[in-house]
């Protein structure tokens, strides 16, 4: 991954324009200028293709799955595991036993946490992450610490908001049990190297968890082309619903793996002397899931594909590129992350305006950027800052959209003097 | 709307220049607030005789409206005692949390913060410092040197 200048020349051109008619969203405006959406890393808009697909199922084919003999249960059971056989070959898994549906990134984590860590993890154990990760790559694993007595170690990284690859490489050891770490920081940008991590740690015996919900909207993943042991990434940032996303484990170690939670669809007999458990995905999916969710991220991977991973990617590192240069032109702005490898995403500072001011005059604009600590306060407090604006990028915007951010900043200057 | 409604020259003024800023030294009572959302953060320090607020001071990081409420407090409440601060606590609530409010006539300059209600996502910048002068005045003279009650806004 990682669009770099050679890779945006020879990509494919996304058709901008064409892709804007797909997001009916995009046609409103806010505050009566035309929305100008940068805030895709904290959640993207579905397509119609997306919006119709769920409509679609809810309207025609809901029911139950993995249940009754009835013609709607069976055609619920066919697109939810479709959706399943739909994923699987969008990161190339081995096999649809990887791929586990679970609510979004968060939820996939904590899965790993507390069904493959905490059941074998004991004091003297270490589990390495980075100085970038969001909340939800690091509390979980707090969590873990607190309840088997390992050790949680930081991966420093420097000022640019790159990863400190001979620093993680020295924390490894024996004892290290887990490196959880993202694809792409969602505060900063910066896309780490998984291939090299993964390789060192499994070097040491190590499990390798990857983040990867800022990463597959932007560039093609593929799991077994990174060889980590886990991946987790959620459904709305990738132009699907809310409330679905996906854990993919290497088989052998969700075998492994006691279930998560009990209940239905994830036994094979229950008695009160004993039961037995599902086989892989179902395991791990008790209850009923997020059926017709699953349908829209299986319809919401058929779009991205449709416009090619590459040709996103590309469009994607053109606009960083030119937001990172017009930004730079305008007095008291600090690019915050400013790493060599980085994707879709620009945080920013303006001297003598807080982020939190900048977004509400970002909106009264009609441009929405996030503002705030990004779910990742270890790493605001390493850069010294409260907080910062961030503008990230997706498939239907434009250089206009950077031109309308840029304007937006010049109007925060005029209030703020 | 217009911005300059909720960025009057009253608020830009007090951000830029903050009235009664840092540490006051020796002081009676102190507390924390916090706002996790936007990760504005400020220590409200008081002098008290007896429930009289004889001297107030605050230091922080924070946005505009959050620096700027602030130091319209510091202002305000000076001199006052618990009663009259709880009354104007009620008042400024009121002009920040309802529609076609009426700012009453006692408060003063506390009136420029009348734009924040149709911004709620900043009304908690506002009433931040508020909730945190009232864990402070609740703890009182006997809560020095110890460490700081905490409020948050989540």
């Amino acid at each position: 991954m990682g669009a770099t200048a050679s890779q945006a020349v020879a990509a494919p051109v996304l058709d901008v324009e064409r892709v804007r008619r797909d997001f009916p969203i995009l046609d409103r405006t806010v505050n009566g200028r035309p929305l100008v959406y940068l805030d895709s890393g904290a959640s993207s808009q579905r397509p119609i293709a997306v919006l119709r697909a769920v409509e679609e199922y809810e309207t025609h084919s809901h029911a139950n799955i993995h249940r009754g003999v009835h013609a709607l249960s069976q055609a619920a059971t066919e697109a939810f595991e479709g959706a399943r056989e739909r994923v699987r070959r969008f990161i190339n898994a081995r096999s649809t036993k990887e791929i586990i549906f679970v609510r979004g990134t968060t939820e996939a984590i904590n899965l790993v946490a507390q069904s493959f860590a905490r059941p074998r993890f004991k004091a003297g154990d270490e589990i390495i992450v980075t100085a970038l990760e969001h909340h939800a790559n690091i509390v979980p694993w707090q969590m873990v610490c607190e309840q088997t007595g390992c050790t949680l170690k930081v991966a420093p990284i420097n000022k640019r908001g790159e990863l400190l690859f001979d620093e993680y490489v020295k924390l490894l050891s024996p004892r290290t049990k887990l490196v959880a770490i993202a694809h792409v920081s969602n505060a900063l940008g910066s896309i780490l190297p998984v291939k090299r991590i993964v390789d060192a740690a499994h070097a040491q015996g190590a499990v390798v968890l990857v983040d990867g919900a800022q990463a597959v909207p932007h560039s093609q993943v593929d799991v077994r082309a990174l060889g980590c042991d886990f991946y987790a990434f959620s459904g709305h940032k990738l132009y699907g619903p809310t409330g679905i996303g996906v854990l993919y484990g290497r088989e052998e170690l969700l075998q492994s793996m006691p279930p998560w939670q009990g209940g239905g669809d994830m036994i094979l007999t229950v008695s009160f002397e004993k039961t037995t458990y599902n086989d892989l995905p179902a395991k791990f999916e008790a209850g009923t899931p997020n059926i017709s969710g699953a349908i829209g991220l299986a319809a919401a991977m058929d779009y991205v594909e449709s416009l090619g991973l590459d040709a996103i990617a590309a469009h994607e590192h053109r606009l960083v590129e030119l937001a990172t240069a017009e930004l730079q032109k305008i007095p008291g702005i600090q690019i915050i992350g400013t790493a060599a490898n980085k994707a879709s995403i620009v945080s920013f500072t303006l001297d003598g305006v807080h982020p939190h001011d900048l977004g509400t005059i970002l909106d009264h604009e009609g441009v929405a950027v996030r503002t705030g600590h990004h779910c990742a306060m270890p790493l605001m407090t390493f850069l010294g800052l409260p907080a910062t604006a961030r503008a990230s990028f997706g498939v239907y915007n434009t250089e206009q959209d950077v031109a309308s951010l840029v304007a937006a900043l010049g109007k925060a200057r005029e209030v703020f003097g | 709307m217009d911005l300059k409604e909720l960025y009057r020259d009253v608020i830009l003024d007090h951000n830029k220049r903050p009235r009664n800023f840092g540490r006051l030294e020796p002081a009676d009572s102190c507390a924390d607030g916090h706002n996790p959302l936007c990760g504005d953060r400020l220590t409200v320090f008081l002098r008290m005789s007896g429930d009289r607020v004889e001297d107030i001071r605050f230091e922080g990081k924070g946005c505009a409206i959050s620096t700027a409420s602030a130091s319209l407090m510091s202002e305000a409440i000076k001199g006052r005692d618990k009663a009259e601060i709880g009354t104007l606590f009620g008042k400024i609530h009121a002009l920040l949390t309802q529609q076609n409010a009426v700012a009453d006539p006692s408060l003063g300059k506390l009136a420029a913060l009348s734009g924040v209600r149709e911004y709620p996502a900043r009304v908690k910048c506002a009433s931040l410092c508020w909730h945190t002068l009232n864990a402070a005045l609740e703890r009182g003279a006997d809560a020095r040197n110890e460490t700081p009650a905490t409020v948050s806004t989540e």
